[in-house]
């Protein structure tokens, strides 16, 4: 893949305010055979100023994915979730929630809001890390996304 | 990743497709599949709908935890079908995941604004048709933590 437009690769926006599970994930997109390019921001409200490009994020790039976790300072990932899949030109991006608790209520409320699905973070970094690869295999290689989403 | 966060219940799918090949070897590759699971098989939107509200043959019908729904369907579109179980607040929570032979633009903005969980285009070729399955299975009953029933 030559120095084609480096703007091209896949962007994924991560919400994540645990600097070590925001570390981690990075780290385990970057090692796949995919070119992309991950966006960490660790709040949500930091989450909805990117997705609406304002202030800081006028120039930033509609992701192709969120990784969004559940417990966040300022807005939390219900909150973010919610506002995403009310909004017309954003509710078509996938939404993949992160969560490390195995709370049934978070859980069924975050697919009441159109979560397009939970994954719960496994406390053993291999494990976590191969659960991140199988993420980004479905959601990248095999899955069928909308474009320019 | 642990099969038995469901209570050691198998997992209930609905697979909603008219052709009655595909339905077949996607009936197999769940068979195989390393998750105990059940799958119900209807062939149009309509008894898709019966099904979820147990109507007539369905009295005994279990609630589904995931919904493999097609796009090409006699009587009632797909799209029709995930529009009505996403707009309902006691559905809306069922994971769908789209399986159709489309993969028109048009086709995958509409399921995801209508809240398709994910968009698969089926494979013409047999063997990479199993293999699709096989993917969608292990995603969804092995990463994914799905609603509680």
């Amino acid at each position: 893949m030559p120095h084609s437009n480096p703007d091209r690769g896949v962007e994924i926006l991560l919400v994540e305010d645990s600097s070590d599970d925001a570390a981690l994930m990075v780290a385990a997109l970057n090692e796949g055979e995919l070119r992309l390019h991950v966006t960490v921001v660790e709040d949500g409200e930091e989450a909805i100023c990117y997705l609406r490009r304002q202030g800081a994020y006028a120039a930033s790039r509609r992701p192709d994915l969120i990784l969004l976790d559940l417990h966040l300072p300022r807005k939390n990932g219900h909150e973010v979730l919610a506002e995403v899949k009310a909004d017309d030109d954003l509710k078509c991006i996938p939404v993949v929630i992160m969560t490390s608790s195995d709370n049934d209520r978070a859980i069924n409320a975050a697919y009441d809001l159109h979560a397009n699905c939970c994954v719960c973070k496994p406390a053993n970094q291999d494990e976590f890390r191969a659960v991140v690869w199988k993420i980004e295999r479905f959601w990248l290689s095999f899955v069928q996304r909308p474009r320019g989403a | 990743m642990n099969p038995l966060f469901n209570g050691g219940r198998p997992i209930e799918i609905l697979l909603v497709e008219d052709n009655v090949e595909e339905a077949g070897m996607t009936l197999d590759a769940l068979r195989e599949g390393r998750v105990r699971n059940r799958v119900h098989w209807v062939e149009d939107g309509e008894d898709a709908l019966a099904f979820l509200c147990r109507h007539g043959r369905h009295s005994a019908a279990p609630r589904p935890d995931l919904i493999l729904l097609d796009l090409r369907l006699p009587r009632m579109s797909g799209q029709e079908v995930l529009a009505e179980i996403k707009e309902n607040p006691g559905w809306r929570r069922i994971p769908v995941v789209i399986m159709t032979s489309s993969d028109d633009e048009k086709d995958i903005r509409s399921a995801y604004d209508k809240h398709a969980n994910c968009y698969v285009t089926k494979p013409m070729d047999v063997d990479k048709f199993m293999e699709a399955v096989r993917s969608i299975e292990d995603f969804w009953l092995t990463i994914v933590r799905l609603p509680a029933a």
